[in-house]
């Protein structure tokens, strides 16, 4: 009986364990310090903002001894190595300080905003995938013909509108002429329907930037891999080139494709910051807006360190995945 | 140069168009921007206002022709300032590859990716008050990593030719081996950068100046007047549309010019087109 070998050895598997594990531990070190670089700039930046956060918040007529009690009550009275530590040591305990203006627990703040912000980015993101991929698609299948030019042409100009720009034409058109959308603001999940409703023109407004950008990244990645000798290989076994492309090209083109998703969703999280204002969306990017003019700094903070924290992951997990699917990038 | 890209043509056309029009602007406009006329206020296009008034009575084409000034300043000095901290970065990290150096330069560049541009942008308009100087600084350090970025990569296949092996046989150093021989050729790579990093910084001066922290009135900019127009989209929606088509045209206008150069200035782009 012919017993098929296996792929690799048991020692070729322990090595590629081991060298994979290494890779991982490397970045990971890496990530850890760029956090706490990170938490240095924000706190740096925040702590240069001139201005006492407690005299600002009791107004001017508030005595001495008011402000220094609020100031012992927000921690504000110790120095600046004593309140960074307090901060950081809190956030890896998911303890995220205490708004100073809404007086309840960032971490709270934070959690609400998400369920607009998250399916707000969700959404956006499934919807510039959708227009992105199959344009992209028959650009490069398409390449250097009409349709390849006039894609080019649309995906310049998508990519020039400024998105909150588009966004009040959106509601020029469709809230205020047409009336089927509400303008702004968001009624809450506890009616889902309304909710969803409420989030179609933001998410649209959002999408069409990023899909006329991924739409480019998967019709370049498209050219790229269909030059390759494989795919010259895979027409000349007899397949067609739509068997080509859908078989082989494709897969290997969604490498730098995912990479630009990843980015994206991080980018939408916060990006959105603009859109929801404009929508009057309580997402984090207004979050953030109404802490910075409120002076509610300890928001701000933790915020904008969540967000860093959620781009350094994104590209932590995506240099993993890619470590994972080709062992040469592992030598870096 | 017969095979010069359309888009090429077609973007530096555009884009020269709103830097003559800024330069102009410095010289002369149809009405003062700065003076309120209340009388004249919401006039639609005529032959004294080609493109109408706002709300205060402001000649449109004088405020775009202005605002097109505010643009160009705050995302060239912006571009200005990537390039001049930008690309010593990448050359060193790229002059001593491996090295801690390069370490430190190259994470460095890829922790202020991870910060969203936008809200530390409206961070530092915060902390420094909004005007035009700190919309620049804002815009401008998200530009110092992109071209220590595109520098350093440039530099690195650079670094393994014959001669610059040549050069440091003759006893030349690092750093004047990167300024003399390296330098001068990333000058395409570097130009195609600089516009596209152009068009972005047009885009996020007009963001940060309609949330109210670019340049401060009375001085125009796109993005402010598409911010005051928001009110009277119902009632006068031109308010909005010209500023916002500007915009684009614009930004559209450096993005085909980007685009046109790389393919004119790429041989290997050039070859295939022939």
């Amino acid at each position: 009986m012919i017993r098929a070998s296996p792929l690799w050895s048991n020692r070729g598997l322990l090595s590629n364990v081991t060298s994979m594990l290494r890779y991982i531990f490397k970045r990971a070190l890496s990530l850890s310090l760029s956090l706490v670089v990170a938490s240095f700039v924000i706190f740096f930046l925040i702590e240069v903002i001139p201005g006492d956060t407690a005299s600002f918040m009791l107004g001017l007529n508030a005595t001495e001894q008011a402000v220094a009690n609020l100031r012992a009550d927000l921690g504000l009275d110790g120095t600046a190595l004593q309140r960074y530590l307090s901060w950081t040591g809190g956030m890896l305990q998911g303890d995220f300080g205490i708004s100073y203006t809404y007086r309840v627990p960032v971490s709270e703040l934070i959690l609400d905003r998400l369920w607009v912000s998250l399916p707000l980015a969700g959404f956006a993101l499934l919807l510039s995938t959708a227009i992105a991929f199959p344009i992209g698609l028959i650009a490069a299948a398409n390449r250097g013909r009409a349709a390849d030019y006039g894609i080019i042409g649309g995906t310049q100009l998508g990519i020039a509108v400024p998105n909150f720009w588009f966004a009040m034409l959106l509601v020029l058109v469709f809230a205020v002429k047409l009336q089927w959308f509400s303008a702004g603001g968001f009624p809450g999940w506890s009616n889902p329907a309304a909710a969803l409703k409420a989030l179609v023109l933001p998410s649209i407004a959002l999408a069409l930037p990023q899909a006329a950008i991924l739409a480019r990244v998967m019709r370049s990645a498209l050219i790229e891999t269909l030059s390759q000798d494989y795919i010259r290989t895979a027409r000349a076994k007899g397949l067609s080139r739509r068997q080509a492309v859908l078989r082989h090209a494709l897969r290997n083109a969604l490498i730098p494709v995912l990479t630009i998703i990843g980015l994206q969703f991080s980018f939408l999280l916060a990006g959105a910051i603009i859109i929801e204002n404009v929508f009057f969306l309580p997402g984090l990017g207004r979050l953030i807006f109404q802490g910075i003019t409120q002076r509610d700094l300890i928001v701000v903070e933790s915020v904008t360190m969540l967000l860093v924290f959620a781009v350094i992951l994104v590209t932590f997990l995506v240099d993993i995945a890619y470590a994972i699917a080709d062992p040469r990038l592992r030598r870096r | 140069m017969k095979h010069l890209p359309i888009s090429l043509i077609w973007g530096a056309a555009l884009s020269l168009f709103f830097v003559l029009v800024a330069a102009l602007s410095l010289i002369w406009v149809p009405y003062d921007v700065t003076s309120l006329s209340i009388a004249d206020r919401l006039q639609t296009a005529s032959a004294e206002h080609w493109l109408g008034t706002d709300q205060f009575g402001r000649d449109l084409l004088s405020m775009l022709m202005v605002g097109a000034r505010t643009s160009i300043a705050v995302a060239l000095v912006a571009v200005g300032i990537g390039i001049v901290i930008g690309v010593p970065l990448g050359l060193t990290a790229a002059a001593n590859r491996g090295s801690l150096l390069d370490e430190v330069i190259m994470r460095g560049n890829d922790l202020i990716f991870a910060f969203p541009s936008l809200v530390i942008a409206i961070l530092i308009t915060a902390v420094f008050g909004p005007s035009a100087i700190n919309a620049i600084i804002a815009i401008g350090i998200f530009n110092i990593p992109v071209f220590a970025r595109v520098a350093r990569g440039g530099a690195l296949s650079l670094w393994t030719l014959d001669y610059i092996l040549a050069a440091r046989v003759a006893g030349k150093g690092k750093a004047r081996i990167s300024a003399e021989h390296i330098l001068p050729n990333l000058g395409n790579l570097l130009i195609v950068q600089a516009t596209i990093q152009f068009s972005l910084g047009i885009l996020a001066e007009a963001a940060l100046s309609y949330v109210g922290l670019g340049a401060q009135p009375p001085t125009p900019s796109w993005g402010r007047m598409l911010a005051e127009a928001q009110t009277m989209i119902y009632t006068h929606p031109m308010l909005a549309i010209l500023p916002g088509v500007t915009i684009i045209l614009m930004v559209l206008g450096l993005n085909l010019m980007g685009d046109g150069l790389r393919d004119a200035l790429d041989p290997r782009l050039r070859r295939a087109r022939q």
